[in-house]
């Protein structure tokens, strides 16, 4: 198992070096820095222009390869990620904004994956009934919704009730109160409420797909022969059904985990923007709209950082859960 | 006569409006073994999950079924779980599917025992180790740590078996248990069920298709056709005077290793399928040769004296004249082979030592090799014009391999192939194609060997096309070539699905025949398929063979079927050619321990007979062709090698027997140091 | 020899068991007649029109898939017919009405700039419908290139191109696309139909890889081999046809799972940009204004839902009916998975 996991590791470094590489290359060409600082008023020298691309190592008259070495030197010798664009440390802006995210993100998928996970193997047991019927609409209408339009209308619902009550009743801006006096209750009190529109508006759209996939799997198993056996045995068929088939019907959820990670990341950076949280999603449509290469690509590298760690995760429950793989 | 220890009255299951059993009654006595024998469709199996209530949610039971005086069908769910395991217990048919994959084979036999059993989890392990060593798994306290997937066929079976007595039950079912397996793995597991049956004293209830299986362990036999059972017998009476039409055909369909050649009786027509729809008479009455016209008006019931019961109304017919299958079906004409002696026959194919081995790796992007496996390590194969070489070995023997080697067409690993007189290391790209339309395969799975997305027509018409024939060429030939393998050419342009099983085998050979070859490959054509099929599509095979003076090279597991087609063989062991000859003389004198063992294996469909043979058992599965082995392969198995002198050992652990004629000039050759035994 | 798939994404490719138990077929090849044998007649005398009829008959049985047919053509008429029913273009003021309610003159209302939100939805619905499309066209063909000839070709082709789905994957699309996009600024909407087919196509090529890779095993592939057909005509004439079921239903999610994306991706400024008008630009322009303005923003949205929502009923229902693994009320129990598609919302 360990073997294999290695071996798994070894290749997402691999992966991993490949795609940093070609996310500085593309971000570096496809930015345009040099027009950021021409457009400043009043217009500085070509010169200066030149000399301040070159200190942040943004000038594009400098191969992107070389552009490329030296920020990678950085980034492996000096664990220093270079300059933003208005020349302050990428890495003070990364680390205050990657806790923002990491939040939202674990608490979103591990709070999405839960529920569908539940729901769908509820849903199965129970096919066509009343309420397996109901979660199918609901789960399709979720699925139909995209990311931004669900946390939109939660937001504008957060507004209603705001409208009608005339205070807050839910908080829609922001990850905590600013100056919020009182102790260590009243600050996870008011974390807690913070977080919850966001992390509802990226766990409803986790809810809907796990729950479909795992109905899926589930319905998979509840034909298979070991459940029969497992009954020839003498379990009941609820006894079966918990310990031989959603033990099984749970494996093919981990490569759902890995993929729902993708798409989880960018719902985070629309859910983020427009819940005013100052995660790596806003940074990175700040950064984009400012030609701030290094940023981008720190937000890049967060990104594929993310995934990659998601799919290793995949891969090692994957493993604890399936002994067929741990030989491969 | 002690009253039944099952009682089956009036089993009806229903699937929605399909009608899958239709009226069963069966009586299980404590200790004896009922073989319930029927062919795919006829609800054998349905039966037996009907009586443990283990159908889908879908089927619909009526009738009853007794347990010692207990009914079962309607029994409260918990109360059926109760007995389930601990009074009837059942072995499935493929036990790779029916082992739950995530848990421990031990974990899943100790769960068994702890569903019955108030022990702790410490007693319920060693139990199950008691019951792995009772099926003959070596090193059970190891083995219960397996997960099922790290077990071969036979172990699993062996486990399934385990896991089934573990509560002493009262009857064991076992539905098809040995159809996945090797027959010398087969022989093991049969062996093994006699052995629970022994020690646990259960009645045995054995679903099969095979006859030959039913033969050698059942006591009584029950044929089942389209839901019903429409004969039962005692075994012996059963084989020697059947009084329904469909069990004489039956028997005389299956080929005999003991038997002559000469053609098979087939059974026209096919089995209906699970609930097809049939008229009010005889549902047999469309193939049977016997037919009468009260036949089609009313079902017969089953009826006779005694322990005899057949459903037929020529049942007394059948029963004073004793008319054997040959007299009673039309058997067709098969032409005479090939006149000229062996010697006067040029060469199609030649084969002389074979290798192909394959690198194993590990890892996806960065793979590195482990090791190798050596699939085919030394193969001969000779077929001149007009005759069949059977080709027989056990699974991973390499035979598919070593077919897939030669169709290739290319420089081999190691050795030489010769076909048509061309080498095949020496042709180029078009010298290649244009060597493909004289040799052709047919695949085993009729199901799987056609596109089931294109119509018959191009289907047949492929090859053709891939030797750049014109297109309305080809489009004429595909009539003929129907017509010449028994199918309707009106049916071109129907799609595959549409046929059944043996009309799409015909459909393989059609267009196998279209380019028309030199040489047939046929891979396990009739396995797939039902026994009274199977015989139509071998006379078919004989019938060309004479017409179009073809070459075979046959390659099966089943050695009857050999014995009925083959005029040469050639046994495969381990990647290796290990005995060939005329088939008369190597099943009369098998020379090879191995072909000994396997002919001892397959099962006779004749219970007096197999009575009387000896058994002769393999030890465990063949060793792991990943390893290369040092002298010969097949000594860890070998009983003759077991029997000789420390100083013998010593040749056979350490010198590769070569093959070698048991006459100077006699065609048949073994590769054993020791062809006479110890 | 075996070919191990690595298991990923192969969603229960097992085997089915006739009830009987005693032949065992691929489930793959489709829901077989449960009989063997020989007669001179078919078992089945469905003629070959006859798999297209069954799979419309078993489109129409399910509710669901009926429901969202329906409304696909009627969202379709009304972006495409829509226009030509109000007098007002999309673009023109009126200014008379200006962030007017909806009435019978402007029937959605108007914007701040008195455009009719009538036409602009319309014709937004009508931008975002043909560049679902076409993504769905593009990139379901890319997918299936990729896909078939990594599975049909193992070995480097096959790592290679593994290589790069995976390294494609890694990013999620928005963030290249939302890299790229200000470079294309000048080339218009189909630049970015291309930029999102493009990285659309990798789960699906992976699928069809792995379905490539069971299929190229098959038997009547290596026929086809051992007859001489070159290897691209396989793929053309035995690949490709036995994974059409899954293509079409793949391209149809595909379709809504672009939509979502269109959205998205404009909706932040990245993706289509005035004066050309999609539902995703009109969502960004009234997404603000909603709480007082609703009919800025809640026209839009709730076409935008009930589009996709129709489009994943019907692919639902394209599964049921053409995918022989998931026989909806047979034997078998009824399978809906809904690939997921939120790489890009």
């Amino acid at each position: 198992m360990t073997g294999y996991l290695a071996r798994r590791l070894g290749y997402y470094v691999v992966l991993l070096t490949a795609a940093v590489f070609l996310a500085y290359a593309l971000t570096g060409t496809a930015l345009g820095p040099r027009a950021y600082f021409e457009a400043k008023q009043p217009r500085p020298s070509a010169a200066a222009v030149d000399r301040q691309l070159t200190a942040l190592n943004l000038n594009d008259r400098t191969p992107v390869v070389e552009r490329f070495a030296t920020w990678a030197d950085g980034v492996l010798l000096h664990a220093d990620l270079g300059r933003t664009i208005h020349d302050t440390s990428v890495n003070d802006e990364f680390g205050r904004r990657i806790w923002v995210s990491l939040r939202l993100l674990l608490v979103g998928s591990v709070l999405g994956m839960l529920l569908g996970v539940a729901a769908g193997a509820w849903s199965a047991v129970r096919q066509y009934r009343l309420s397996d019927r109901a979660l199918t609409v609901l789960s399709f209408v979720l699925l139909s919704t995209p990311v931004f339009l669900l946390a939109l209308l939660l937001k504008n619902g957060a507004i209603a009730a705001k409208n009608a009550a005339g205070h807050d009743v839910i908080p829609f801006t922001g990850y905590e109160t600013p100056n919020l006096s009182g102790g260590i209750g009243a600050h996870l009190a008011d974390w807690g409420l913070h977080l919850l529109l966001p992390t509802l508006s990226l766990a409803l759209g986790g809810l809907a797909t796990y729950s479909r996939y795992q109905r899926s799997t589930m319905l998979d198993v509840l034909g298979a022969d070991y459940l029969r056996t497992a009954q020839a045995k003498g379990l009941t068929r609820g006894r079966a059904l918990i310990k031989h088939g959603l033990r099984t019907a749970i494996i093919p959820m981990t490569t759902m985990f890995a993929y729902a990670f993708l798409g989880l990341f960018t719902g985070a950076a629309f859910t983020e923007t427009i819940f005013g949280w100052h995660g790596m999603g806003e940074w990175f449509i700040q950064a984009v709209n400012e030609q701030d290469v290094n940023s981008v690509v720190a937000v890049n590298l967060f990104a594929a950082v993310v995934v990659l760690a998601a799919g290793f995760l995949a891969d090692a429950l994957h493993a604890a859960l399936d002994p067929r793989v741990r030989t491969a | 006569m002690t009253t039944p220890l099952l009682a089956v009255r009036n089993l009806t299951v229903d699937f929605g409006d399909h009608p899958a059993v239709r009226g069963v009654d069966l009586d299980l006595r404590r200790g004896e073994t009922l073989g319930l024998v029927g062919e795919s469709g006829s609800g054998k199996s349905v039966t037996a999950l009907a009586v443990l209530g283990l159908l889908p949610a879908a089927a619909r039971i009526g009738g009853s079924v007794r347990l010692d005086g207990e009914e079962l069908v309607g029994l409260p769910a918990r109360q059926l779980a109760e007995i389930r395991g601990r009074r009837i217990a059942m072995v499935f048919q493929d036990p790779l599917s029916a082992f739950t994959p995530v848990y421990r084979i031990g974990d899943q036999i100790a769960e068994a025992v702890r569903v019955h059993q108030n022990v702790g989890k410490a007693a319920a392990r060693s139990r199950a180790a008691d019951l792995l060593d009772l099926v003959g798994i070596p090193d059970p306290a190891r083995a219960l740590d397996a997960f099922p997937h790290e077990f071969s066929g036979g172990m699993r079976q062996r486990a399934m078996i385990a896991m089934a007595v573990a509560n002493d039950p009262d009857i064991l079912l076992a539905d098809e248990p040995t159809t996945a397996l090797d027959v010398t793995i087969q022989a093991q597991v049969l062996d093994v069920l006699r052995t629970a049956q022994r020690e646990t004293g259960a009645a045995l209830v054995l679903v099969s298709h095979d006859l030959g299986v039913i033969a050698g362990s059942a006591d009584r036999v029950a044929v089942m056709y389209a839901g019903r059972i429409v004969e039962t017998a005692p075994v012996d009476e059963l084989f020697t005077a059947p009084r329904h039409a469909y069990t004489l055909g039956l028997i005389g369909a299956v080929p005999r290793l003991d038997g002559r050649g000469g053609p098979l009786v087939p059974i026209p027509g096919r089995p209906p399928a699970a609930g097809e729809l049939h008229g009010p008479g005889c549902p047999f009455a469309e193939r049977c040769p016997l037919v009468e016209d009260r036949c089609r008006t009313a079902e017969p019931q089953l009826a006779g004296d005694g322990d005899h019961l057949a459903a037929c109304v020529r049942a007394d017919h059948l029963a004073a004249t004793r008319p054997a299958p040959a007299e009673v079906y039309p058997v067709p004409v098969v032409p005479a082979a090939e006149p000229r002696p062996r010697e006067e026959r040029e060469g199609v194919l030649t084969v002389t030592g074979l290798t192909r081995s394959f690198p194993r790796y590990r890892g996806t992007l960065l793979r590195r090799r482990i090791g190798e496996t050596f699939a085919v390590d030394g193969v001969d194969l000779d077929i001149r014009r007009g005759e069949t070489l059977g080709l027989v070995g056990e699974s991973g023997s390499g035979k598919s391999t070593t077919l897939y080697e030669i169709l290739k067409l290319a420089a081999p690993q190691g050795g030489r192939i010769e076909l048509l007189g061309q080498d095949t290391a020496a042709l180029d790209r078009a010298a290649a194609h244009r060597l493909r339309a004289r040799v052709q395969i047919v695949f085993q799975d009729p199901a799987a060997s056609l596109d089931p997305r294109m119509p018959v027509g191009d289907v047949i018409a492929e090859p053709l096309l891939a030797q750049r024939t014109p297109a309305a060429e080809a489009r004429r030939r595909i009539p003929e070539l129907l017509r010449q393998v028994g199918l309707d050419p009106a049916h071109a342009d129907r799609y595959p699905h549409e046929f059944s099983g043996g009309q799409r085998q015909r459909i393989s050979i059609a267009r196998a025949l279209a380019v028309r070859p030199d040489l047939l490959v046929l891979d396990e054509p009739v396995s797939a398929l039902d026994v009274s099929v199977q015989a139509g599509v071998l006379n078919l095979l004989q019938q060309l063979k004479a017409e179009l003076g073809l070459a075979y090279l046959f390659v099966s597991h089943d050695l009857s079927v050999v014995r009925h087609l083959a005029d040469r063989v050639s046994v495969m062991y381990l990647g290796r050619t290990v005995e060939t000859g005329t088939v008369e003389r190597v099943f009369a004198a098998p020379r090879h321990p191995y072909t000994r063992a396997l002919l001892a294996a397959v099962p006779l469909p004749d219970p007096a007979a197999e009575r009387a043979r000896p058994r002769l058992l393999l030890a465990g599965d063949p060793p792991s062709p990943a390893e290369r082995h040092l002298g010969c392969p097949f000594r860890s198995r070998c009983p003759v090698h077991t029997a000789l002198a420390p100083e013998q050992r010593t040749r056979c652990a350490t010198e590769l027997p070569p093959a070698t004629p048991a006459a100077p000039g006699v065609d048949h050759t073994a590769a054993c140091h020791f062809p006479d035994g110890a | 020899m075996k070919v191990r798939d690595q298991g990923e994404h192969n969603q229960g490719r097992g085997e089915l068991r006739e009830p009987d138990g005693t032949r065992r077929r691929d489930r793959e090849t489709g829901p077989w007649p449960a009989s063997d044998g020989d007669p001179a007649q078919p078992t089945d005398q469905r003629a070959p029109a006859g798999r297209l009829r069954l799979a419309a008959a078993r489109l129409a049985a399910s509710r669901g898939a009926l429901l969202g047919l329906i409304v696909l053509v009627l969202l379709f008429l009304l972006a495409f017919l829509g226009p030509y029913l109000t007098p007002w273009h999309y673009a023109t003021p009126d200014y008379t009405a200006l962030r007017q309610p909806p009435s019978v003159q402007h029937w959605f209302g108007t914007n701040g700039l008195g455009q009719d939100v009538f036409a602009q939805t319309v014709r937004g619905l009508q931008k975002s419908l043909v560049i679902g499309l076409l993504v769905a066209v593009l990139s379901t063909g890319l997918a299936s290139l990729v896909g078939a000839c990594a599975g049909y070709f193992g070995g480097w082709t096959d790592r290679l191109l593994t290589f790069l789905v995976d390294l494609m994957l890694i990013f999620p699309a928005f963030l290249v696309i939302a890299v790229i996009s200000p470079r294309l600024r000048g080339s218009g909407w189909i630049a970015f139909v291309l930029l999102l087919a493009v990285f659309n196509w990798m789960i699906t090529a992976r699928v069809i890889r792995s379905m490539t890779i069971s299929l190229r095993e098959r038997e009547f592939v290596v026929a086809a081999r051992f007859m001489g057909v070159g290897p691209f005509r396989i793929i053309w004439r035995h690949i490709l046809p036995n994974v059409s079921s899954f293509l079409i239903i793949d391209a149809t999610i595909t379709v809504g799972g672009a939509v979502m994306s269109e959205a998205a991706l404009s909706y932040f400024g990245f993706g289509v940009r005035p004066p050309d008008v999609s539902l995703g630009t009109l969502l960004a322009a009234g997404a603000g204004d909603a709480p007082v303005f609703p009919w800025l923003f809640y026209f839009a949205a709730g076409l935008l839902v009930l589009f996709v929502l129709a489009v994943n009923l019907v692919g639902d229902g394209l599964r049921d009916a053409l995918d022989p693994t998931a026989t909806a009320g047979r034997r078998r129990p009824r399978k809906t998975v809904t690939t997921s598609r939120r790489s890009t919302r």
